[in-house]
C-alpha cells in the first residue's frame, strides 16, 4: 500500500485549478441559493458556456483572449435573462425545474453532430489556450516543492484560476454587507414582505441570477483551461456535486465555497486512491477496478445525506440560524 | 415624535370625515383612496365587487365583515399584490390600477401581512433598514462602494433605533427575527411599515394572535399613527378594538361594501347585522355561528 502516493494524490488537489472552478462555482450557487434563496439546479450549463463561449472563438475565430472571455459573459447573461424572464415570477421550484432542463438541452446542443464544425461533438475541442498562454510568466518546465510539482502551464492556469477565486470571494463579500445583500436576503426569507416594503424583487432576484451564473461562467472557463473541453464534463451530476460543496462549506457564507471545494477535491482524490489500492492489494475481493472507481461516487452521495441530516448548516455556517430552521 | 407612548382612556375620534348620508359608497370631504368599481373573480365566485369606496385622510377606518367577505382580498388588490378583473383606483389623486406592488410601495402606500411576514433570519434591525426608501446602496454597483452609503445607512439606522424604541424592541435590535415572539413580531412589521414614511398604513388585522397585554400598546401604536398625520385602514375581527380606535367603518359582505359610517351608528345598521348572523337570523335554524352572534350581542348591549 503506497500511503505517500495516495495522501501525495489528496494534498495536490488542495491547490488544483479544478478546485478553484468548483470554488467559483459554489460560489455562484451560494449567490443563487444561500443569499437570494434561488434554485438554481442548471450551474451546469453556465459552465457549459463559459467554456465553449471561450473556447469556440478562440479555436476557430482565433480571437483574443478578452474578446473570448466577453463572448462567454454575453452569452451567460442572455441564458441568465431566458431561464429568468419567464420564471423569476414563479414560485422558487419552477426555476429548479427549468434551469435543470435548460442545463441539458444545452449540453446535448453541444453533444449533436449537427453542429461537429463549431463544437467538436462529443469529442470537444482542444488546443485553444495559445492566446492565454503567451501571457505565461512562469519558464517552462517542470517544478515545485513538496507533492506540487506542475508544469509552467499548470502553474500559470492554477495562479489565475486561485486570483479570479479571490477577487470573486471579495466582490461577493463587499456586494453581501451593502444594502443590496440586505435586499436579497430579505428575498430569501420573504419575497413578498420585501415587495411590499417597495423593492422591485423581479430585478433583485434577475441580477442575482446573471451574477451567480457568472461566477458559473467563470468556473467553466478556469475548468477548462488545463484540459480539453467535451460536452460530458457538464452533465447535471456536476451541478450536484457544486451543491454538495456548497452545502459542505456552508451555504449563506463567502469562505464556505472555497473551504468547501478544497474538502470536496482533498476527500474525493483521497477516497478514489484509497479504494483503488485496496482492491488492488484485495482488501476488498468483491469488487473490481472499474467498480471501485465508482465506488467514490457513492460515498459522495452518501456524504452529502449526511451533510443535510447532520450538519445542515455546513462547515462555515452560522450555528445560530439553525436553531430557527423548520 | 415622542419616545413616551401614553395610554389615553378615551381616543379622540375625527368625525365630519363624509358629505351626505353614511350609505355604503359615500362621498368624503377628503378622500386619500377611491375605488370604482373593482371586482375580482376567482372561476365562479365573485370574491370583491365594490361599487365604490372612499378611505378618508388622516383618520382610522376599519374594514370590518365576517370571513369571507372579501377585505384581505380587497387589500391585496388595492396594493398590486392581485390583480382585479375590472376597476380603476386612485390613491392621492394618481391611478394605482396596473401598478406593481412595490410601486404602490414607493408611492407611500404600506401595507403589513395577516400572517406577520418578518424576515425570520436577518436581524431585527437588518428588518428595519430594509424598510427605508431610496437607499442608494441597494444598487448593485454603488452597493461595492461602502463610502456612497455608509452615511445613508447610519442615518436610518439611528431611525430605525428610534422607532424600535418605541415600540420596545430596542434590545432586541441584533436578534433574528425569528427569535421574536408571535405579538413582537407583529409591532416589528409594524414598525418595519413605518420606516418609508408612509401617507397610508395598511393593516390586515394588527390584533390577531396577539395577547390582550400587548393589544393597548398596538392600539396606541396605531392612534399615534393618525395623530403623525397619517391615514389608517385596517382589517379586523375585535370589535372592541373597533369601537375604540376606528373613525370610520366600511362593512364588507360577499365582496360588497354593505354599509359605512361611524362605528357606533354602523354597528346597529340592519345591514350590518345581517351581514353577521345572516338575513334569516331571527328564524331558528339550529347550529349558528356562535362566535359571532357572541360578539354583536356584547355589542348590542354596549351600545344601550
Amino acid at each position: 500500500m503506497d500511503w505517500g502516493a495516495i495522501f501525495g494524490n489528496a494534498v495536490v488537489e488542495l491547490i488544483s485549478p479544478t478546485t478553484a472552478a468548483y470554488a467559483l462555482a459554489a460560489l455562484g450557487l451560494a449567490i443563487h441559493f444561500g443569499y437570494t434563496g434561488l434554485l438554481n439546479f442548471g450551474q451546469a450549463g453556465f459552465m457549459l458556456l463559459g467554456a465553449y463561449g471561450y473556447a469556440i472563438p478562440a479555436l476557430k475565430l482565433g480571437w483574443p483572449v478578452w474578446a473570448c472571455v466577453l463572448t462567454s459573459i454575453v452569452a451567460s447573461v442572455i441564458f441568465a435573462l431566458i431561464l429568468g424572464i419567464p420564471t423569476l415570477r414563479l414560485r422558487a421550484d419552477y426555476l429548479a425545474i427549468v434551469t435543470i432542463a435548460a442545463a441539458e438541452v444545452l449540453r446535448l446542443v453541444f453533444t449533436t453532430n449537427t453542429f461537429q464544425d463549431v463544437t467538436g461533438s462529443a469529442n470537444g475541442l482542444s488546443e485553444y489556450q495559445a492566446g492565454l498562454l503567451q501571457f505565461n510568466p512562469f519558464p517552462p518546465g517542470r517544478y515545485g516543492f513538496g507533492p506540487w510539482i506542475f508544469d509552467n502551464r499548470v502553474w500559470f492556469f492554477l495562479v489565475i484560476a486561485w486570483i479570479v477565486v479571490a477577487l470573486a470571494a471579495v466582490f461577493t463579500w463587499l456586494i453581501m454587507r451593502s444594502p443590496w445583500g440586505r435586499v436579497v436576503k430579505g428575498i430569501r426569507e420573504d419575497e413578498d414582505a420585501v415587495r411590499a416594503l417597495g423593492k422591485n424583487v423581479y430585478s433583485y432576484k434577475m441580477q442575482s441570477l446573471i451574477l451567480g451564473g457568472l461566477f458559473g461562467t467563470f468556473a467553466g472557463i478556469l475548468f477548462v483551461l488545463p484540459r480539453a473541453v467535451v460536452p460530458s464534463y457538464f452533465q447535471p451530476s456536476l451541478t450536484f456535486f457544486v451543491y454538495a460543496i456548497l452545502l459542505l462549506g456552508g451555504a449563506a457564507t463567502i469562505l464556505g465555497p472555497i473551504v468547501g471545494s478544497i474538502v470536496f477535491w482533498v476527500l474525493l482524490s483521497f477516497f478514489s486512491g484509497f479504494v483503488a489500492r485496496a482492491v488492488e492489494a484485495g482488501w476488498l475481493p468483491f469488487m473490481t477496478q472499474v467498480q471501485a472507481g465508482q465506488l467514490r461516487f457513492i460515498l459522495v452521495g452518501i456524504a452529502i445525506m449526511l451533510i443535510v441530516v447532520f450538519m445542515p448548516q455546513g462547515i462555515l455556517g452560522n450555528k445560530k440560524e439553525l436553531a430557527f430552521v423548520k | 415624535m415622542s419616545s413616551e407612548i401614553s395610554p389615553k382612556a378615551k381616543p379622540v375620534k375625527t368625525t365630519g370625515l363624509h358629505v351626505g348620508d353614511p350609505v355604503p359608497g359615500v362621498k368624503k370631504v377628503d378622500p386619500i383612496l377611491v375605488a370604482d368599481g373593482v371586482k375580482r373573480t376567482f372561476g365562479g365566485l365573485t370574491a370583491v365587487d365594490v361599487e365604490h369606496v372612499e378611505i378618508p385622510r388622516n383618520a382610522i377606518t376599519a374594514l370590518i365583515g365576517p370571513n369571507g367577505a372579501g377585505k384581505t382580498t380587497f387589500f391585496n388588490l388595492l396594493t398590486g399584490f392581485d390583480k382585479p378583473d375590472t376597476g380603476t383606483w386612485s390613491f392621492d389623486g394618481k391611478p394605482l390600477a396596473h401598478v406593481p406592488a412595490y410601486r404602490v410601495a414607493r408611492m407611500g402606500l404600506i401595507r403589513t401581512f395577516q400572517l406577520t411576514k418578518s424576515l425570520a433570519l436577518l436581524s431585527v434591525m437588518d428588518n428595519m433598514k430594509l424598510g427605508a426608501k431610496g437607499q442608494s446602496g441597494e444598487n448593485l454597483f454603488r452597493g461595492l462602494i461602502p463610502a456612497i452609503w455608509r452615511k445613508q445607512d447610519t442615518e436610518i439606522e439611528a431611525k430605525a433605533l428610534d422607532l424600535l424604541g418605541r415600540f420596545k424592541l430596542d434590545a432586541k435590535k441584533d436578534d433574528y427575527a425569528a427569535s421574536l415572539s408571535g405579538g413582537q413580531r407583529k409591532l416589528l412589521e409594524m414598525a418595519r411599515a413605518l420606516m418609508s414614511d408612509p401617507q397610508l398604513v395598511m393593516l390586515d388585522e394588527p390584533m390577531a394572535g396577539v395577547n390582550p397585554a400587548l393589544t393597548q400598546s398596538l392600539l396606541d401604536h396605531i392612534l399615534n399613527l393618525k395623530e403623525e398625520g397619517m391615514t389608517v385602514l385596517f382589517v379586523e375581527h375585535d370589535m372592541h378594538m373597533v369601537r375604540h380606535i376606528a373613525d370610520w367603518v366600511i362593512v364588507m359582505a360577499e365582496g360588497r361594501v354593505v354599509a359605512e359610517g361611524d362605528p357606533h351608528s354602523v354597528m346597529q345598521d340592519p345591514a350590518v347585522i345581517d351581514a353577521y348572523l345572516g338575513a334569516h337570523h331571527d328564524a331558528d335554524l339550529g347550529a349558528t355561528d356562535t362566535e359571532h352572534v357572541e360578539a354583536m350581542k356584547e355589542l348590542i348591549d354596549d351600545e344601550q
